[in-house]
């Protein structure tokens, strides 16, 4: 009956468990796709608005989750530091107004690929929002920014670092954004069709 | 007015928050709207994603919950809305792995998936991935072959992506659709580039001639993609560190210190750093790459930049002296991690006159970054006052106004473990170190620190200048801590009361107070200790309030034997082996390691398994295990048999295991043992052989020898003979072709049996080797001198005394295996026993002159045969 979804999560779980320190400490140096460890979008509270943990070793509870989320917010959201080690966790983040952005990964994580999942999440939320970046904005559209974190990173591997490419790809339509933050393609595509439907009328 | 102010109130809080307060089961309710005809796709988009924003928010929703909701859910791919059908995808991943029956939308994915509008079918394959599983795989293989060619990068990628995550499922999809991969590798897209090669990389791990080979074309072409970059350059690194030549791929990753992204310049310095076997001349080109990053604009950039120089700063500090100036403009970062490593690292590279200054800088805002960079801190520290002795007073008070502040455990303990670190090395710095640890104590929330320290002033107080004054601070925790640190603290009072017997009647009424605490271990304690004191006072009283730490297994098996004796002499506990104390390694990294868990010394477990066998059991259940060697080799590796040897030594038997392996593939060995020429004084007792040893199997025999009754016999060397019956057999089955074998032999290299194989050191039985050694003359040991040049291998005094503990395998005791730098003659103490419960203990005054060594030996021992055997065996 449970078979196709649930039991795949267990055996995931059950080989991770297996795994000693010291293999843990060598995957580390395993070439791998899986990068990110998770992702998350505060507000000046701490809470949380969103948040994606990919990895099943790190913080597998949402209890775990929600301390290690108040911990970071307590050390980064005075200091606009842009980066701190936490938990055995590399996290950078950014802020603005009463948002903050978090992408975390390995301590062994290359710093700029973090920085630069970063970066696309906190550009693609904000050609979402067109510029207005603010929990309220966020709120509003709560839906498309779910489906751009989605289009960003999957599972833990980067799925595109380009903002512009992830808004195209969530939906959005593109005469909601204005004409100076489409890309080219996008201004292409959408002067032919206008030049088709004149042509038809 | 007040409602007003309580509108207000909310508005703040709130904020217009749509989704603040929502119910799970009011949400789960609304989700029934999805059934409507016609669909209102807005209205939905809004369910769905308070649905979604639920379970971000950590609710967990039962199997029932889940699976309604999901199959109200799959009423939505009716909707044509683009959004809406989007969300629905994510709902699917997110629901995959708590509903039931999830498979039932598989249809409708593979619609959406091979469809026209862009759009889907990304995201349609995404989801799909979620909820295959292996006997799912094989439908939906064709079209995930075909989208992994796509022309559309982003449905290229989320194949791609997808097939990795399915390796959990199957562990050779990747494989399976490696011929696509590699044609998606040629992508004009740098993600999919990027996520191609990551697909192939998981096909070819296993085979490494694969992966040189798929390194080797792209090294040529150097990817487009920033990622894809540094993951070759990972890729490179791991080749690297398996291959043992590797210019190329050397070559390869110093070109990307010139790539155009920051990025995969930062990767390949690193990698170049990490390579582990990097010699200065490798590393300082990245090294000079990392100080340019320190004066960059981007915190994350500064930081990786100093973390890695960091790391170099402990194995090439000079390498990284270049830097120095990078790195002090770095101390006033406002990220203050950044400013914590340039310090550490300053620390690490800079010179003693430097120390002082950066000390002040640190303290400045030490309170303000977070505990895992205090430990960072803490252990620049630690490896400063080894380099740095004569700074130990600045440092020492630095790490006390650490101890002072709020902290964690591990953090207190790093700070506590430095404080004693520091102190074995230097002896100047014991007084302060135990005052430090003494006010600390007076203010520590951790039981188990406490307790630690308590110990080690017990240890090392009463050797002090001034031993009285830590009584207070100890007595002080008797009448405020908790149970288990009132117990220690009574432990080190009665130390301190054997120790000193000055201290000793005024410790008795302290301790005779004792007897009325609350807790029973704490009453114990005292009143054992009360009548151990009372009795007698002398030194030789110390092991009975001292205990050496004693392996539980041995004493227990030893304690068996003594009671199946007529129990005629008393029980003697020298036999025991002390309990194997676990060296930590020394941590370089920010992380904790895990403490490993106690296990049984290497003895106990080769007991157990002799123990097993049966021919062996009636000869050592007798005895106990004195010592089992090290491993020999007794072939070369890369032969046709490989054979080791490990010997194990009881009172009056040696047995020699032996750990044979064919390497063989196409022979089979039977009856297989390893013939042994009993040298003079030697006889066999018995041979256990291995019956069948088939091809790459480990297969162990034993023999089992007498030592002579001439102790001066029992060095010798003995000739060794591979002895047994090969038959051919297939090598693939490894079934024997015919039914006769033909008897073969083998010649192995010679065994030594030498002094050391029946010699165990005991060191820190917490005994006072002076009157040791003074009682030992008392009890009518024979002492034997004698003046020896050491060889010209030896031109040192830390030199001498390795191989001379080596050689003789006697341990060195109260700490005379270190040497004071500089010190030209040096007094070594040594102790063990010898096969038969035989005390041995030595003295080596060792002198320095010209490189050369002059040791004289003084050794004591009850039998003068084996003190004659070692005077002569050292000559």
């Amino acid at each position: 009956m449970n078979r196709a979804g649930s039991s795949k999560v267990v055996q995931h779980n059950q080989s991770s468990m297996l795994l000693s320190d010291q293999d843990r400490e060598f995957q580390q140096r395993e070439p791998t796709l899986y990068t990110v460890k998770g992702m998350a979008i505060l507000d000046n509270d701490g809470n949380r608005i969103l948040a994606k943990y990919y990895d099943k070793n790190v913080f597998p509870t949402s209890k775990e989750q929600k301390t290690f989320e108040k911990n970071l917010f307590n050390k980064t959201h005075r200091a606009n530091a842009e980066i701190i080690m936490l938990d055995g966790l590399t996290c950078v983040y950014r802020s603005n107004v009463d948002l903050f952005f978090y992408v975390m990964g390995s301590s062994h994580e290359n710093e700029l690929i973090l920085m630069s999942v970063l970066n696309c999440l906190y550009d693609s939320v904000s050609q979402i929002l067109r510029k207005n970046v603010e929990k309220k904005a966020v709120l509003d559209s709560l839906d498309i920014v779910m489906l751009a974190m989605d289009e960003i990173c999957d599972g833990g591997i980067i799925l595109d670092a380009d903002a512009s490419s992830v808004v195209q790809r969530v939906a959005l339509r593109t005469d909601d954004i204005p004409l100076g933050e489409q890309t080219v393609a996008q201004v292409l595509q959408s002067a032919k069709e206008q030049l088709k439907w004149s042509l038809l009328k | 007015m007040n409602a007003f102010k309580r509108d207000k109130k909310e508005e703040e809080d709130g904020g217009g928050n749509p989704f603040q307060n929502l119910e799970k089961t009011t949400v789960l309710q609304e989700a029934r709207t999805f059934n409507d005809t016609p669909l209102n796709p807005r209205k939905c988009a809004h369910i769905l994603t308070k649905i979604l924003y639920l379970l971000n928010q950590g609710e967990q929703l039962g199997t029932m919950e889940a699976t309604e909701a999901f199959f109200a859910m799959t009423k939505l791919f009716q909707s044509k809305d683009v959004v809406l059908r989007r969300l629905v995808y994510l709902g699917i991943k997110e629901l995959s792995s708590l509903a039931e029956d999830v498979i039932i939308v598989t249809s409708s994915l593979t619609k959406d998936m091979t469809g026209k509008e862009d759009l889907y079918r990304a995201a349609a394959i995404r989801a799909l991935c979620t909820i295959t599983d292996g006997g799912m795989l094989a439908a939906i293989e064709r079209y995930m072959k075909q989208a992994i060619v796509d022309r559309s990068p982003a449905v290229s990628s989320a194949a791609l992506v997808s097939s990795l995550h399915l390796t959990n499922v199957s562990g050779d999809v990747a494989r399976r659709w490696a011929n696509e991969a590699q044609e998606a590798l040629n992508s004009n897209n740098v993600m999919v580039q990027y996520h191609a090669l990551g697909v192939l990389y998981q096909a070819r791990k296993a085979d490494k001639h694969a992966v040189i080979k798929l390194v080797a074309k792209l090294m040529r072409t150097s990817p487009k993609s920033p990622y894809a970059a540094c993951m070759l350059i990972r890729m490179a690194c791991k080749l690297l560190d398996e291959v043992d030549k590797g210019e190329e791929l050397l070559g390869f990753i110093e070109s990307c210190l010139r790539h155009k992204s920051e990025m995969v310049v930062y990767e390949a310095a690193h990698a170049l750093i990490n390579l582990g076997r990097s010699c200065t001349k490798e590393i300082t080109p990245a090294i000079s790459v990392l100080q340019l990053f320190c004066g960059s604009q981007k915190p994350a950039l500064r930081f990786a930049a100093v973390r890695t120089l960091n790391k170099v700063a402990m194995s090439h500090p000079t390498a990284v002296t270049a830097c120095n100036l990078d790195l002090e403009n770095l101390i006033t970062d406002s990220n203050r991690s950044i400013a914590t490593l340039a310090i550490t690292t300053l620390l690490k590279t800079g010179a003693e006159s430097s120390v002082d200054r950066l000390m002040k800088q640190i303290a400045t805002f030490v309170s303000e970054i977070s505990d895992e960079f205090k430990v960072v801190v803490v252990q620049a520290i630690r490896a400063l006052c080894q380099k740095y002795p004569r700074k130990h007073a600045v440092l020492m008070n630095f790490l006390s106004a650490m101890l002072r502040d709020e902290g964690g455990l591990e953090y207190k303990a790093a700070i506590a473990d430095t404080i004693i670190a520091v102190m074995e090395v230097n002896a100047e710095a014991k007084e302060a170190g135990l005052a430090h640890l003494c006010e600390f104590i007076e203010d520590c929330e951790h039981n188990s620190l406490a307790v630690r320290i308590l110990h080690l002033l017990g240890q090392e107080g009463p050797t002090s200048k001034q031993p009285s004054r830590y009584i207070r601070f100890i007595y002080n925790r008797v009448i405020l801590e908790s149970a288990s640190v009132r117990a220690a603290a009574v432990t080190a009072l009665a130390r301190f009361a054997a120790a000193c017997p000055p201290l000793l009647p005024n410790v008795l009424v302290l301790l005779s107070r004792c007897q009325l605490d609350s807790d029973d271990e704490v009453r114990d304690r005292a009143a054992y200790y009360c009548a151990i004191l009372q009795q007698q006072n002398e030194p030789t009283i110390l092991p009975l309030v001292q205990p050496p730490l004693l392996s539980v297994p041995s004493l227990e098996r030893a304690l068996r034997n003594y009671m199946q004796t007529p129990m005629d002499e008393p029980f003697d506990i020298s036999q025991i082996p002390p309990a194997q104390t676990v060296e930590e390694p020394t941590q370089v990294e920010v992380h904790t390691t895990v403490k490993q868990q106690p296990r049984l010394t290497r003895e106990e477990s080769f007991m157990e398994k002799l123990s097993q066998i049966p021919h062996l059991t009636m000869i050592i259940r007798d005895s106990s295990l004195l010592k089992s060697s090290p491993v020999f080799e007794l072939t070369e590796s890369e032969t046709e048999y490989n054979v080791k040897c490990i010997k194990h030594t009881f009172t009056e038997f040696l047995i020699l295991q032996f750990d044979c392996v064919n390497t063989l593939s196409d022979q089979l060995l039977e009856d297989v043992r390893v013939a042994v020429e009993p040298p003079e004084g030697y006889t066999i007792v018995c041979e256990v052989p291995c019956p069948r040893l088939p091809y790459n199997e480990l297969g162990t025999t034993y023999t089992v020898l007498r030592y002579p009754e001439d102790v001066h016999a029992s060095v010798a060397t003995i000739p060794t003979t591979l002895r047994f019956m090969a038959r051919d057999c297939d090598p693939a089955t490894g079934v024997p072709d015919a039914d006769q074998g033909y008897n073969d032999e083998y010649m192995l290299e010679d065994l030594e049996i030498t002094l050391a194989d029946q010699v165990r050191g005991i060191g820190n039985r917490g005994v006072d080797f002076n009157a040791a050694w003074e009682a030992a003359g008392a009890k009518g040991f024979v002492k034997l001198e004698e003046t020896f040049a050491l060889g010209s291998s030896v031109t040192s005094l830390e030199g001498a005394i390795q191989s001379l503990t080596g050689f003789l395998s006697l341990d060195a005791v109260e700490r005379t295996n270190r040497v004071q730098s500089g010190a030209a003659a040096h007094n070594l103490l040594l102790s063990g026993i010898f096969r038969g419960g035989k005390e041995v203990l030595a003295r080596a005054r060792l002198a320095l002159s010209d490189n050369q060594v002059t040791m004289q030996l003084t050794v004591l021992c009850q039998d003068p045969d084996v003190a004659e055997l070692i005077i002569s065996s050292v000559g």
